[in-house]
């Protein structure tokens, strides 16, 4: 029995479906990357396993309980860290650590919130209020909040994506230390495939939305520690990549993309004049032509 | 467009050329059609024992004009809060349910647009049973109900605009009612419910003045309409001039307030 179990999962928001059928199970204490396209609707399926959302179909359990709301069980970090900014770096995490361990003595309950503080490196950051820190310093609060809730599940939604390569390699090394820290069950969202293998024990592609599902999974070989410099050039490493990013794209070629864009001409059409502009009938029919057209692409793969 | 260059205490000089061009229109003003107003100077004159003794009382009707100022601010601040206590939390069932909304809202928007001069007699007839009081509370009535739209209003539009990024923080940790409120509700909206509040110290300030002059009460309104029936109008000049510097002071503090608490 997995510990987080997706049976044909699909979601719609009233048309055609985002994801369709899918099918994951995780087991405890492991760490699974899903890598997809921008759009192909990975935050949707992290929303889900969140409780954010709930499915159009199907069923989604963790600990062989059916996932209904969210709640403090399973930790979010946002891609858009969603910190609170009229609170500090410890207001913020404390109100997390309050809202799970409601019995707890104040006393602990701050060590418990400086704990994490110093995992993530934060302590000369901690009165400060989220819009004085940069945004790889605020990804790393949300970490911090993430974990400082003691969830049995850790949901990281393209946790990394906003920040730029040399922060983003930083917080990839210390999201890999305090994972074999405290091997929490981890579902990390990313679009970067490199940073999945880096990461995880397995990957699962996202095929491309709308319809999207998940491929099949690639486990990672890769000893622990992985070391960075190391592991570009190592066989496995890129034989995994080139099959993750084949599987990628030819899910994408599979479609046609159709684009439908309106046509702006230019103004060289006279007016039709034919047509009398009083007060009344003003603008009721269009006077220039182009304001009608439109066109649509095929562009073929 | 050609722009000046700006010099040594151009922030000084400037406004005082604007008040001196203002002083010689209604200089001209007094000397070509309109005969009854009384000149800047004659203004100045007739003003200084109310400017240069601003707390004396020499009577009900007869007082400095910051006495004056200070009796028509208690019954603002009365209103005022009035105003907030009643106005914030119909904004937020007003931010936070659509079904209040659909309920209230017509009858809301119906109210908001109806003068003072058409409250307070309504006010005066709800509290007739209070004797003495009547005039005060009726006034209150009027301020409160006049300048609560902009606090009700806005905070629902603050309220409305929460990012779904708090409220999921919110539902992920699964805060309470009370917890969600204080912690996400409230702050995130602040910044909005204090552009209501000052713009209802606004109505509420003006709203005093109308509401002192039909019931008489001592005030700067109050004195404005006594003094027009004694047909000393330099005095009626005095006033204006008091409210508009009262109310622009006012509007500062608030924004003071606002720039403060500025969570966002």
């Amino acid at each position: 029995m997995a510990y987080l179990e997706l049976n044909n999962v699909s979601k719609d928001f009233g048309g055609t479906p985002v994801l369709k059928d899918i099918n994951l199970s995780v087991e405890k204490g492991e760490f699974v990357a899903i890598v997809g396209f921008s759009g192909a609707g990975k935050t949707t399926l992290i929303s889900l396993i969140a409780g954010l959302l709930k499915p159009s179909a199907g069923l989604l359990k963790l600990n062989d309980l059916e996932i209904t709301e969210p709640g403090p069980d399973r930790g979010i970090v946002f891609q858009n860290y969603s910190l609170l900014p009229w609170l500090t770096v410890f207001e913020n995490i404390l109100l997390a650590v309050e809202a799970v361990n409601p019995n707890w003595t104040p006393e602990k309950r701050q060590e418990h919130v400086e704990k994490y503080i110093a995992m993530v490196n934060l302590t000369p950051a901690r009165d400060k209020k989220p819009g004085e820190l940069s945004g790889g310093m605020r990804q790393r609060v949300s970490v911090a909040r993430a974990l400082a809730m003691d969830p049995q599940i850790l949901l990281l939604d393209e946790p990394l994506s906003a920040l730029d390569a040399l922060t983003r390699a930083t917080l990839q090394d210390e999201i890999s230390r305090i994972w074999s820290e405290n091997r929490k069950t981890v579902v990390l969202i990313t679009n970067d495939p490199d940073e999945g293998i880096y990461l995880a024990d397995r990957i699962i592609p996202l095929t491309a939305g709308p319809n999207a599902t998940l491929g099949p999974s690639f486990k990672v070989e890769i000893p622990r520690p992985r070391d960075r410099k190391s592991i570009n050039h190592d066989a496995h490493f890129k034989q995994l990549r080139r099959e993750i990013v084949e599987f990628m794209l030819g899910s994408k070629q599979d479609r046609h993309m159709a684009i439908t864009k309106k046509l702006i001409l230019p103004d060289i059409e006279p007016e039709d004049l034919s047509i009398p502009r009083t007060m009344t009938s003003w603008r009721k029919t269009p006077i220039r032509k182009h304001e009608l057209k439109e066109e649509s692409v095929e562009v073929k793969p | 467009m050609q722009t000046m260059k700006p010099f040594k205490f151009d922030w000084l000089v400037l406004p005082l050329i604007g008040v001196a061009v203002v002083l010689l229109l209604w200089q001209v003003s007094c000397a070509t059609w309109a005969k009854d107003l009384p000149t800047p100077l004659k203004t100045w004159e007739s003003s200084k024992p109310y400017l240069m003794e601003p707390f004396a009382k020499r009577g009900e009707m007869d007082q400095g004009i910051l006495r004056f100022t200070w009796y028509s601010l208690i019954l603002v601040a009365k209103g005022y809060f009035l105003a907030l206590i009643i106005g914030t939390p119909i904004g937020f069932l007003l931010g936070l349910s659509k079904a209040f909304t659909k309920t209230f809202d017509p009858i809301i928007q119906v109210l908001r647009p109806v003068s003072p001069l058409a409250w307070l007699p309504l006010g005066l007839v709800l509290f007739m049973g209070a004797g003495k009081n009547a005039s005060e509370l009726g006034a209150l009535f009027t301020i409160a109900i006049c300048s609560m739209w902009p606090t009700v209003l806005n905070t629902a539009v603050g309220v409305r605009a929460i990012p779904q990024d708090y409220l999921n923080v919110a539902k992920v940790l699964k805060l309470s009612r009370t917890k969600t409120l204080f912690k996400v509700l409230i702050p995130a909206s602040l910044p909005y419910m204090f552009t209501g509040f000052r713009l209802s110290l606004g109505i509420a300030w003006l709203v005093i003045v109308a509401a002192e002059m039909l019931t008489g009460r001592p005030g700067v309104g109050g004195f404005l309409w006594q003094e027009y029936n004694a047909l000393i109008y330099e005095h009626i000049i005095l006033c204006i001039i008091t409210i508009g510097v009262v109310g622009f002071i006012l509007d500062r503090l608030m924004s003071l307030v606002e720039k403060r608490f500025k969570t966002i």
